[in-house]
């Protein structure tokens, strides 16, 4: 491989990573502090990818579709957390397990609803719709740059977000002690919303950003479901910084690996996790 | 001179810059009872966590029976004769007293899992389990609430069935950790008087606070302030120790 | 049982009536003559196979509280196996290829188990589902393996042992009994182990894994004594489906067949291995009543899960057993 193709097939690894990181980020967000698994987070990244596109025939323009598409993610997902989730937090695994698959079912048929069941394009905008040359033949999309450079600025907000700012700190000491924090007069019910619409929007922005580049289609869901979730657990649950590792290794892994060894490429993956697991049953960065 | 069946020596545990119990050394004997007494925080927990598997030393050796303990796992110290009872009542709830008893007693049973036999005899009728499984409830305490359901039995009870509990695998080392916690008048003094029956033939650690149950069970003690050992000796010794009036008897009183 | 990891282990008498007759009208069935038998007899066997699946599942997640989001794995290596083992012209022998098929699957669960059973809570339902999808993966992309579609069960596997001819698979009325047959058996097979030692060691794993340890049970490899069985289990019921449908494809190691078992076992309740029976029923019933009512049914099966979930926890069971409550209190 020489090193046109090494410096894609690592641009494309850095892009997915940071992709599956968005994802990832709100699942273990999500966990971490309110402590329920949601199966249903990939259908916020398909519902994003819908929402794209759709708003964007609209409104003939992509940015302008996620923006507003944002909203309506952030809305949905505090309507969701005030509806259904906030009465899950004490409830077995098991019961939230059960739940959010139902949600699955709801959100599939919703969307096919709303907007059948084709597989669909979203078109790159005008504006960085090009390619850096980079040898002779090969050039590197600038779009694709772009969503790593999204990821990376939201990844960013995320950190400043939790570690500088007094909502972070009372997410952070939510986290740590419910009932202290409660006690101390901070709307914990409040920072739950937060939370959980946060991590909505991440996941819809996912979807949203995503959907020039890998087409918009039913099962989009489900197969960046059960990538978060490895994500999640090599990175160790409630950790953001491991989410951020983890996906960066998990992207490295399978795009390198469908590459490399395209027969045991969909294997690759898994068998990092495991790998991971023989020695930190708890993920890497386990808080 | 009596045997010595634990012997911890040097025990040092960190969580991250904090020595939670910091070089400390505890001798059980056969017929004996140790008390380990100190404030709340002291460290006492953690040092029993150590000696029963629960927690990993940072440093140091444990000796049980003959065996290097330290850093093994709860089910191998278990097998190795340590038996022991936690502060936090911690039972199966949905089972009745006799299940919960008779769950631990067969765990003296060695077959692998996968023995075809273990998968359709019926676990009720094996008789030698059984029989140990009553004498450690008789021992306790319970035997007419034997059938009722864990969950339902006073907070007393539930004491005695955590003691029966650990008595029903038959260890020679015993732990026990705050055993007569939230107990009224009556049934500490039960509690005490089965103490006092299980110095034969037992080694036995002690963590309490009830501090006339220590003075009158105990025939060593030893006081941890801050995870390390500021007293030990006789119980007559330690009184009188000044450190230990200052640190800990004083503020009791 | 006030308990939350409380489970009815010991069916009341109500039940018990209940399961025989369900038993006796199951045999009786295609004895009723009918135009449309043919349909139903593959229905109820194909209930009666899921039935097999559920209780497997019924042993990892209602007896010993592992909530396997993954375990359909093993339902479709079994069934894959078979497919394998049957050439292109004959029929394989039943005997030898559904011992080979099921212990297969149990092989599988025994490997994956080694490193999913160290593994706890919600790392042990994540980590299941991605063994699962690996296990998918691996043959939607693999064209020897059959690929995204799938391969033919060519015969339903032969029962003649020694020149005997006596059950004839293909005919769909000895099936339907023969599934009958497995079902009652493993259904009898588990309620002995439920309350046999190892069955003990199970529960106690389930109610309070850490004072188990305490009292000196390996619990380790207990849970992944019961992770192996239920592989195998699970491929017994991956077998008969591949034999009753002659086709198998990935979906049946996938995400939504997993979780599909997970809520068999929920709806019916869970820990005794009726519920599992009682729930396979039930959901298939539901599932087909749904499909047959609109073209959007997901949306009806989502609501019914979610009100399932939050207004029946315990199950169909349960709700009979808070019933009672009510009515002894009365």
């Amino acid at each position: 491989m020489d090193f046109a193709n090494f410096l894609i097939q690592l641009l494309n690894s850095l892009q997915y990573g940071l992709l599956l990181f968005m994802l990832a980020a709100g699942l273990t967000l999500i966990f971490g502090i309110m402590g329920v698994v949601n199966l249903a987070h990939g259908s916020f990244y398909m519902l994003g990818a819908y929402l794209a596109w759709f708003l964007a025939s609209q409104f003939d323009s992509l940015v302008l579709a996620i923006v507003v598409g944002t909203l309506i993610a952030v809305a949905l997902g505090w309507a969701l957390e005030w509806l259904l989730f906030r009465h899950f937090y004490h409830r077995d695994h098991l019961d939230q397990v059960l739940l959010t698959f139902g949600l699955i079912y709801i959100f599939e048929e919703v969307r096919s609803i709303l907007w059948g069941d084709d597989v669909h394009s979203v078109p790159v905008p005008e504006l960085v719709n090009w390619s850096i040359p980079l040898t002779e033949n090969l050039s590197y999309p600038v779009y694709r740059l772009v969503i790593s450079a999204v990821c990376v600025a939201l990844a960013l907000g995320l950190y400043f977000l939790i570690s500088k700012t007094r909502l972070g700190m009372k997410i952070r000491a939510g986290a740590f002690n419910r009932e202290m924090t409660e006690a101390l007069g901070i709307n914990i019910r409040l920072i739950h919303g937060v939370v959980f619409a946060l991590g909505v929007a991440l996941a819809a922005i996912a979807g949203m950003i995503a959907s020039p580049i890998s087409s918009v289609y039913p099962g989009m869901g489900s197969s960046v479901l059960i990538m978060c979730f490895v994500v999640v657990v090599i990175g160790g649950i409630g950790s953001v910084r491991g989410a951020l590792v983890a996906a960066l290794m998990v992207g490295l892994v399978d795009t390198f690996g469908k590459v490399l060894m395209p027969q045991i490429a969909g294997m690759a993956v898994y068998m990092l996790m495991a790998g991971v697991l023989l020695y930190k049953p708890e993920g890497l960065f386990k808080q | 001179m009596s045997e010595l069946l634990l012997s911890a020596q040097k025990l040092v545990k960190r969580f991250g810059g904090l020595a939670a119990v910091n070089d400390v050394s505890v001798d059980l004997f056969r017929d004996r009872i140790h008390a380990v007494i100190g404030p709340n925080g002291a460290g006492k927990s953690t040092l029993t966590n150590l000696l029963s598997g629960d927690l990993p030393p940072t440093s140091g050796r444990i000796t049980l029976n003959g065996a290097e303990t330290a850093g093994h796992s709860p089910e191998s110290i278990s097998r190795l004769g340590l038996g022991r009872s936690y502060q936090k009542t911690n039972i199966f709830l949905p089972f009745t007293v006799w299940d919960n008893v008779r769950l631990a007693a067969q765990s003296r049973e060695r077959h692998a899992p996968w023995n075809p036999l273990r998968w359709l005899s019926a676990a009720a009728g094996m008789t030698q389990v059984n029989q140990r499984c009553e004498r450690a409830i008789e021992l306790a305490g319970l035997t007419q609430r034997s059938q009722t359901v864990a969950a339902t039995i006073s907070h007393g009870e539930q004491r005695q069935l955590e003691i029966a509990m650990t008595l029903a695998t038959e260890p020679t080392v015993l732990l026990l950790d705050e055993p007569l916690a939230g107990m009224g008048q009556a049934e500490a003094e039960s509690m005490i008087a089965l103490l006092q029956k299980l110095k034969k033939d037992h080694a036995m650690m002690l963590v309490e606070h009830d501090m006339d149950a220590v003075f009158s069970l105990a025939d060593q003690l030893t006081v941890m302030v801050n995870g390390q050992v500021i007293a030990s000796g006789t119980p007559a010794e330690v009184r009188s120790d000044p450190l230990v009036q200052a640190a800990y008897l004083g503020e009791e009183h | 049982m006030s308990s939350p990891k409380a489970t009815l282990e010991i069916l009341p008498k109500g039940v018990q009536a209940l399961l025989a007759l369900g038993a006796i009208a199951l045999a009786a069935f295609p004895l009723i003559p009918s135009d449309s038998s043919d349909f139903y007899l593959q229905m109820l066997s194909q209930m009666m196979i899921l039935a097999i699946f559920a209780m497997s599942l019924d042993l990892l997640q209602g007896v010993t509280g592992l909530v396997s989001l993954g375990h359909a794995a093993y339902f479709g290596l079994a069934g894959y196996a078979l497919a394998f083992l049957t050439p292109a012209d004959v029929p394989v022998s039943l005997w030898w290829s559904l011992p080979v098929a099921a212990l297969g699957a149990g092989l599988a669960a025994l490997v994956i188990g080694f490193f999913v059973v160290r593994t706890h809570g919600i790392y042990f339902i994540m980590v299941t589902m991605a063994f699962a999808q690996m296990v998918f993966f691996l043959f939607f992309d693999n064209k020897e393996l059959g690929g995204s579609d799938g391969l033919y069960v060519n015969f339903r596997p032969d029962a003649s042992l020694f020149g005997w001819t006596g059950i004839d698979l293909e005919n769909k009325t000895t099936f339907f009994y023969f599934t009958l047959v497995m079902l009652v058996g493993i259904y009898a097979f588990l309620r002995r182990l439920l309350f046999s030692p190892f069955g003990r060691v199970l529960a106690g794993i389930r109610v309070n894994e850490h004072r188990m340890r305490a009292v000196g049970y390996g619990t380790f490899g207990y849970k992944l004594a019961a992770f192996g069985l239920a592989g195998t289990l699970a491929g017994v019921a991956g077998y008969l489906w591949a034999a009753q449908t002659g086709f198998v494809n990935p979906e049946l190691m996938g995400f939504h067949m997993s979780a599909h078992a997970i809520m068999m076992v929920i709806l019916g309740g869970m820990g005794n291995f009726a519920g599992a029976i009682v729930g396979a029923f039930a959901f298939e019933y539901v599932m087909h009543f749904f499909k047959d009512l609109t073209k959007h049914w997901q949306l009806l099966m989502g609501s019914f899960i979610v009100l399932v979930v939050v207004f029946a926890p315990r199950g169909l069971l349960g709700l009979g057993e808070r019933f009672m409550k009510k009515k002894d209190a009365a």
